[in-house]
């Protein structure tokens, strides 16, 4: 008897949980499905209230059509952010893969006050030097260039990435890189070849960071790109949406937010594990 | 920091000639993060204490003004009260982020069926920038296409379409809803990491002592996660300090520039009026109160973990 009641009781407390659970998940996710399922209405539809969210009257991409006929279209400011993800990836996975490994297996003058120096920027905002940034951008001829945001992305995420890296660089054992020594592997072979395998989690890691990083980015690509070629979906997407292009067309925003969401969600789904272990490496550290 | 470099930089013995100078080598290894951290960051911050002195305008000469502009900032209410809003909005915002953050956190710590499903849902908002996600809300808060203005009128709760932008409060408590779903799932994970460093036979010895759950709460959870707590802690007062994103796409700063925060009146001074030494001069005012809030960042952070 007693035994029944509370083995009730604890479907109870399950569903109960699991109601919960959903509702919750439904509440953060819905803003998103709202946007991505939007999109697809027919123009018309689309600059109703989107009750309910799905199409109602066929699945159209007329949205996407709109999309592509203000400013410099779609496809410009997508390859503009692609480019500059991108590149922001592949660089500052050189970089720290590089000044990890420097820090982590080598002995050199100044080494710790470098290594603190290039740490203790991520306290300070870069919010409050983007001027001085802007004035050095020209100075060196890359301002108003897509290549000057990435150098400025690329510093941004190094602090991160290179604590990272060491620390990845620290955890393989001194005996596998004495034992390559051993057979006559230079430097740059041992990077390559016997590191590089072993420290990949990090490097999947980092890269992920930098491309949402790069991706997402708002303030310096508004400050530093002030040609309408060189905007970043961001970018382009809020001058769209605060009419920069004559009346606001809300299923040309739909549209324009799904493309800048669904490769962060993609990414994330399939690279979740490598994310959280950054968060946690910064949580834990 | 002279501590640091002189404990771990022993005189080693040198054995082999190559050795000595293999070590050399790690500085070209360091060579290109240096140069571009060196560049793009401690370059632009030395200008920007050095600008901070000077009447900066973006064409034609710059002149030095000494601490002008700083006599200038104390007179400027407006940049005040941008501050003072800023501080509203981040003490608002983060006591929002934790009130769900925490409950969600004590319900995924527990494993059972569906905790994957419903870890990754809520952190999904996460990943999409802010941009992103400003813009997808301005759709959702505008009067006539969004949805829940035209929502609450077709339910009848609102006799018109009620404008959420129109006006300070609801404007205000839409940007705070929208910041609570982007950023409440990464606070969670981070309270999580510290949930799971419990051990968890000190719940179960509480529980045979006879504390309820709220006790064990107060007396295990709480101390023990104090070091993820002000973690969690700093990254959202941080965050929201230097908010700009959502209060320039979704309110460009109104109603009645209302809602103005400190790096929107910074970007204003700097990009759009094109006072680049004054702008500079408020940057070093945040720049300072950031940097101060690290310092006690780190010495909260120091504080070993555990039971006092």
């Amino acid at each position: 008897m007693a035994q029944a009641r509370s083995r009730k009781r604890r479907i109870g407390m399950q569903i109960a949980e699991h109601s919960t659970g959903i509702i919750a998940s439904i509440l953060f996710l819905a803003p998103i499905a709202w946007t991505v399922l939007s999109a697809f209405k027919p123009a018309q539809e689309a600059r109703q209230p989107p009750l309910p969210p799905w199409p109602t009257s066929g699945i159209s991409l007329e949205n996407y059509a709109t999309l592509n006929t203000f400013g410099d279209g779609l496809w410009l400011p997508a390859q503009n952010s692609i480019y500059v993800s991108v590149m922001t990836v592949v660089l500052s996975v050189i970089v720290s893969v590089l000044a990890g490994y420097g820090f982590s297996r080598f002995r050199f003058p100044l080494k710790n006050l470098l290594f603190v120096v290039i740490l203790s920027t991520i306290m300070i905002p870069f919010q409050s030097i983007l001027t001085p940034i802007f004035l050095v951008l020209t100075k060196i001829g890359l301002h108003n260039t897509l290549t000057g945001l990435v150098c400025v992305y690329v510093t941004l995420q190094l602090p991160f990435s290179i604590f990272m890296m060491r620390n990845a660089f620290d955890a393989v054992p001194r005996e596998i890189e004495e034992a390559a020594r051993m057979d006559g592997a230079n430097n740059v072979t041992m990077l390559l070849r016997v590191m590089l395998p072993l420290v990949w989690p990090g490097i999947v890691t980092i890269a992920l960071f930098a491309f949402l990083g790069a991706w997402n980015e708002f303030l310096a690509a508004l400050v530093l790109m002030t040609d309408q070629s060189k905007f970043t979906l961001p970018i382009m997407m809020t001058a769209l949406q605060s009419g920069r292009f004559g009346a606001i067309d809300w299923g040309a925003v739909q549209a324009g937010v799904t493309v800048m969401m669904v490769p962060c969600l993609v990414l994330f789904l399939l690279l979740q594990r490598f994310y959280i272990r950054g968060l946690m490496a910064g949580a834990v550290k | 920091m002279t501590t640091i470099t002189a404990i771990s930089a022993p005189t080693r013995p040198r054995k082999l000639v190559g050795a000595g100078r293999r070590q050399w080598i790690g500085l070209l290894y360091v060579a290109p993060a240096v140069a571009l951290v060196v560049v793009f960051f401690i370059v632009p911050l030395c200008m920007t204490a050095w600008m901070s002195l000077h009447n900066w305008p973006l064409m034609g000469a710059h002149s030095f003004v000494g601490l002008d502009n700083y006599w200038a900032i104390l007179r400027d209410t407006r940049f005040w009260n941008a501050l003072k809003f800023t501080g509203y909005y981040t003490v608002v915002v983060t006591i929002a982020i934790f009130a769900v953050a925490f409950p969600l956190a004590l319900f995924i710590e527990r494993p059972r069926q569906l905790t994957g499903f419903y870890r990754t849902s809520f952190f999904m908002p996460a990943v999409i920038g802010f941009a992103s996600a400003s813009l997808l809300w301005s759709w959702l808060l505008n009067v006539d296409s969004g949805l829940f203005s035209p929502a609450a009128f077709e339910l009848g709760l609102t006799e018109k379409k009620f404008n959420l932008l129109a006006t300070f409060q609801p404007a205000f408590w839409s940007i705070i809803a929208m910041v609570v779903w982007k950023v409440a799932g990464f606070t969670m994970i981070i309270l999580m990491t510290g949930l799971q460093s419990i051990p968890p036979d000190l719940q179960e010895a509480a529980m045979i002592d006879g504390a309820g759950p709220f006790a064990r709460f107060r007396a295990i959870t709480l101390p023990l996660m104090r070091r993820t707590l002000a973690l969690a802690l700093i990254l959202s007062v941080a965050g929201s300090i230097l908010a700009f994103d959502q209060f320039y796409i979704i309110l460009r700063g109104g109603p009645r520039n209302q809602t103005l925060t400190a790096v929107y009146w910074i970007f204003n001074q700097s990009f759009v009026s094109f006072k680049l030494g004054y702008g500079a001069a408020l940057s070093m005012v945040l720049l300072v109160i950031l940097v101060a809030l690290s310092l006690i960042q780190l010495r909260l952070l120091r504080q070993p973990e555990g039971v006092d």
